[in-house]
């Protein structure tokens, strides 16, 4: 290990895939039940994964923590999913959909990569479509688009807003006739505690039974991560509040390299925090923003109601900033923007953290009809969160972490640096640099589980036919569970006075001041230290009531916090490494005169991928340069 | 402001439960319900007392994990809302707030206030779904829809799957949640082409499962946080009659 091969094929950008699929390695039919796989995750990558290999006759474990592989976190994704299928003749391709997602990342993505996620993503339309996902239409019957975040043309397919929904559940509907047919056995209310490796090779994983405490052991030819991101290391984010990185982390510790850990999205559009106790923020689709004007009062600390600030007395900032792109910025230029003006004072609301999103332009232009039709669930979530009709008043919006584009490092088979685990979806780095694109994540999730991953597989699997199956008395699957029950027993027994959470929350608090949406290098070393602190703090005083052997909620978020720590230390190792700012990392020290992130290609065109290397010891940094052959680098400008 | 809760307490499946008491200070109108258990969970595990249990994940109204009976209402008082997204503002200072866990045969409790839905999975396994494998799908423009069939099959599969219908029927009938399914593919060109075996088989499930019949009361649907309309279960009967 130590050297990043990032297998990319040879050939012209565009025939690489077709090149790839027509060589690669195939396990012949007859074998294929015989060939065990895991997978952890039922989002959409995860979900998609497990049923496609259960179509192509593989025997699939799949595993998710909730008590139903549809409640995984893609089911609250809102706005949309993208595809190049140019139904609206206004220019797309995939080409262009590449492009966007290469320029909208700031240039730190593999491109091959990601020229693959947009071919495959008419495919994902499609057998989404056959599979029943009622997807908005036209009259005529055919599937509506709409333009969603920082791109000019119209390719977000959607379901209202809850596309995620729709597309989760389609990949539930394709899972459950796998599990059906018995080519799938589900785990669900299981957690994925460590991975087995065997001569360098993944062959298990350790998992807890969450209702009866009982360590489980589970064994397969090859792992598939499909786990999500780590967006709640902020403790609030729009994510689903038991999200986590524990399994991706585990791995990481086991041998897979961890890549672009501070890269991580703040979207701009959530509701703002309400109480002190709040446990998440909820996102605002940011589809509002075709039809919703962002704004704050031309003067410091306004304390009037928004409808009494005439319109002169407007300060639009972002159509001022950006008159080409305006209220359609990508979502790391908005979420600074709004925080700049909160910063120096011009923010709404009693707290000042927010600013306004305005419709009242959209409704006197189009009608009340047309906006309730375009976004009536979320001004009705809007309304039962805050009791605000933004039909009559703005809506407050701030923002909050959101995604994270960093994860487990990834060739281009989404292989990670352990031979035989696999990393897909949200959990991998692999296709939105550092920034990514509305819509384009439901995209590369299911792109990598239906189409990806089951060709490119096959390629490591066709030389495992000859291993027998993975039998779990083997003494690397007794180290494995002999440790997290001893990490169990370590978190059990400390016994001070404090809650899991009250840590969880001030991690994520320092986190959002030093490594939110503007970073610079004093406050990353001020937050490790911090950090350091915490991370002791919480080893001498956490308290866990109750037993290990049974239903513990407080001892699976102790675990998931624990590796918290560990992973901000590293988010923030990468963070400090990058001295350059690009896409969501923005570095206070580069920045042009008008506060615009200003990138170093010159030493910085390149994967940051982190080696652990043990308990308390410094990460080794590998880099895989980035090669543009296809695209020009530019300066990403949307004035 | 001052809250008393009465919160049943049930250690596992096998275990007797019981109501405990708990008052709550200086609950925040702006706090959701499961926030205000959340503060009161926080409590508990500094005193190192057993936190209470509950499903949640997404507290957005989304994922369907959430689900409690609060004063005699599945989701609580507030129409159209989940527990996760219940506001503290429709509760007044000196309430005492009444919380149980769903109580269906079908559905046993595993501890506390959460409940063992596997039943609704095995429901969907049994035939919720349209036979297609990845790479076989057609051109998605090549399948056009009614927009009219369309919309209604999206507002049929907004389901969550929280349970809340069966928790509020008397018969802990499941006919809403199979019913929305049912419809969604049933009113989609796609789905028709296997409407008879999913009829059969989703319904025969259910049966199996224990849930009971539908007598027309209507709980379901007024108690639904996402308005799963009655009409769906119009259409399920439809859809089941021409099966046989
Ligand atoms: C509010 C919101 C709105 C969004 N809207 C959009 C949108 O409109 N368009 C878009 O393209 N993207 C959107 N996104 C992003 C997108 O939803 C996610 O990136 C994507 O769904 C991730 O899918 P996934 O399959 O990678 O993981 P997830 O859906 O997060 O699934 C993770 C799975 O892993 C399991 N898991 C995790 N850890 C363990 C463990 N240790 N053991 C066992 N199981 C485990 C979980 O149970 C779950 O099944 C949105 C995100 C948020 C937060
Ligand atoms: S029909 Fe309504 S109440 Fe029943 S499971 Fe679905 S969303 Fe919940
Ligand atoms: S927690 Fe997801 S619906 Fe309530």
């Amino acid at each position: 290990m130590g050297k990043l091969i990032s297998k990319v094929p040879e050939g012209p950008l565009a025939q690489k895939w077709t090149r790839y699929k027509s060589s690669v390695k195939l396990v012949n039919p007859a074998n294929k039940k015989k060939v065990e796989i895991i997978v952890v995750g039922t989002g959409l990558s995860g979900a998609s994964a497990a049923s496609s290999l259960g179509e192509l006759g593989y025997s699939v474990k799949n595993f998710c923590y909730q008590d139903s592989p549809r409640r995984a976190h893609s089911v609250a994704a809102q706005g949309g999913i993208n595809a190049a299928k140019n139904y609206q003749n206004d220019g797309d391709s995939v080409y262009r959909l590449f492009y966007d997602m290469i320029k909208g990342g700031d240039y730190r993505a593999r491109e091959a990569n990601v020229y693959r996620a947009a071919e495959v993503s008419n495919q994902v339309i499609d057998h989404f479509t056959a599979l029943g996902v009622p997807f908005a239409r036209d009259y005529g019957g055919t599937l509506d688009t709409r333009s969603f975040g920082g791109v000019q043309v119209s390719r977000t397919f959607y379901a209202k807003g809850q596309t995620g929904q729709q597309c989760l559940l389609g990949c539930y509907s394709s899972l459950n006739r796998q599990i059906k047919k018995g080519n799938v056995k589900m785990f669900p209310r299981r957690e994925m505690l460590d991975l087995v490796v065997i001569d360098g090779r993944a062959r298990g994983i350790i998992t807890r039974n969450l209702i009866t405490g009982e360590i489980e052991r589970h064994g397969a030819h090859a792992v598939v991560l499909a786990t999500g991101g780590y967006g709640t290391i902020y403790y609030l984010s729009t994510l689903a509040v038991n999200s986590n990185a524990s399994a991706a982390w585990k791995a990481h510790k086991k041998g897979a390299f961890f890549a672009n850990p501070s890269f991580v999205q703040i979207h701009p559009t959530s509701v703002p925090q309400l109480n002190e106790f709040q446990s998440k923020l909820t996102l605002m689709s940011e589809s509002l923003r075709n039809d919703g004007r962002i704004w704050v009062s031309k003067t410091r600390g306004d304390k009037r109601p928004a409808n009494d600030v005439p319109e002169d007395e407007r300060d639009y900032y972002l159509e001022r900033r950006y008159p080409t792109f305006g209220n359609l910025v990508p979502r790391d230029v908005a979420s600074r923007a709004a925080k700049e003006r909160c910063d120096a004072g011009y923010g709404v609301g009693e707290t000042g953290l927010a600013v306004n999103l305005d419709f009242r332009d959209a409704i006197n232009k189009q009608g009340k009809k047309a906006i309730e039709n375009k976004y009536g669930n979320l001004f009705d979530m809007y309304k039962t969160i805050t009791g605000i009709d933004s039909y009559e008043e703005p809506m407050r919006i701030y923002p909050a972490g959101h995604y994270t584009m960093g994860g487990l490092w990834v060739d281009y088979e989404l292989m990670t640096t352990i031979p035989g685990l696999y990393a897909i979806g949200e959990s991998n780095f692999s296709d939105h640099g550092a920034n990514r694109l509305g819509a384009s994540s439901l995209m590369q999730a299911a792109g990598d589980g239906y189409f990806v991953l089951p060709n490119t597989i096959s390629n490591y699997l066709a030389d495992q036919i000859s291993v027998a199956k993975i039998a779990t008395d083997k003494p690397e699957f007794a180290d494995a569970e002999k440790a997290a029950m001893e990490r169990i027993s370590k978190l059990m027994s400390i016994k001070g006075k404090q809650t899991a959470s009250s840590f969880h929350k001030r991690l994520g608090r320092i986190m959002w001041d030093y490594v939110g949406m503007s970073r610079n290098e004093a406050g990353l070393k001020k937050a490790l230290e911090l950090i350091g602190e915490l991370k002791d703090e919480f080893w001498k005083d956490l308290n866990i009531p109750g037993n290990a052997d049974d239903l513990n909620m407080e001892l699976e978020k102790a675990g998931r916090v624990a590796d918290y720590f560990d992973l901000a230390q590293l988010l923030i190792t990468d963070a400090l490494n990058r001295k350059e700012s690009c896409g969501a990392h923005f570095r206070e020290e580069y920045q042009t005169p008008d506060g615009e992130a200003l990138r170093n290609d010159e030493e910085y065109a390149y994967v940051a991928a982190w080696e652990y290397t043990g308990e308390g010891k410094p990460h080794i940094l590998h880099k895989e340069e980035l090669k543009f052959e296809e695209v020009e680098m530019k300066v990403r400008s949307y004035k | 402001m001052n809250l008393t809760l009465k919160i049943w307490r049930q250690k596992n499946a096998g275990a007797k439960g019981n109501f405990a008491t708990y008052r709550m200070e200086d609950v925040s109108p702006k706090m959701s319900f499961l926030e205000m258990l959340d503060a009161l969970n926080k409590k508990l595990v500094e005193e190192d007392k057993d936190p209470v249990a509950f499903d949640h994940d997404c507290r957005e109204g989304i994922c369907g994990s959430c689900g409690m009976y609060i004063n005699g209402h599945p989701h609580g008082p507030v129409p159209a809302v989940t527990t996760c997204l219940l506001s503290m503002r429709y509760f007044s200072d000196g309430d005492t707030i009444c919380v149980e866990p769903w109580r269906a045969k079908p559905f046993p409790v595993i501890k506390d206030l959460i409940v063992d839905r596997s039943a609704f999975d095995k429901i969907q396994i049994a035939g919720g779904y349209i036979s297609v494998n990845a790479g076989a799908a057609p051109e998605a423009n090549s399948i056009p829809a009614q927009k009219k069939n369309s919309d209604t099959a999206f507002d049929s599969s907004i389901c969550i799957g929280c349970g809340a219908c069966v928790a509020a029927c008397k018969n802990a009938s499941a006919m809403l949640f199979v019913s929305a399914k049912i419809s969604q593919f049933a009113l989609l060109p796609q789905g028709r082409i296997e409407a008879k075996d999913r009829v059969r088989a989703m319904v025969e499930m259910m049966d199996e499962l224990g849930f009971g019949n539908c007598s027309n009361t209507g709980a379901c649907e007024a108690e639904c946080p996402k308005e799963i309309k009655l009409t769906n279960i119009a259409r399920l009967n439809r859809e089941y009659y021409k099966a046989y």
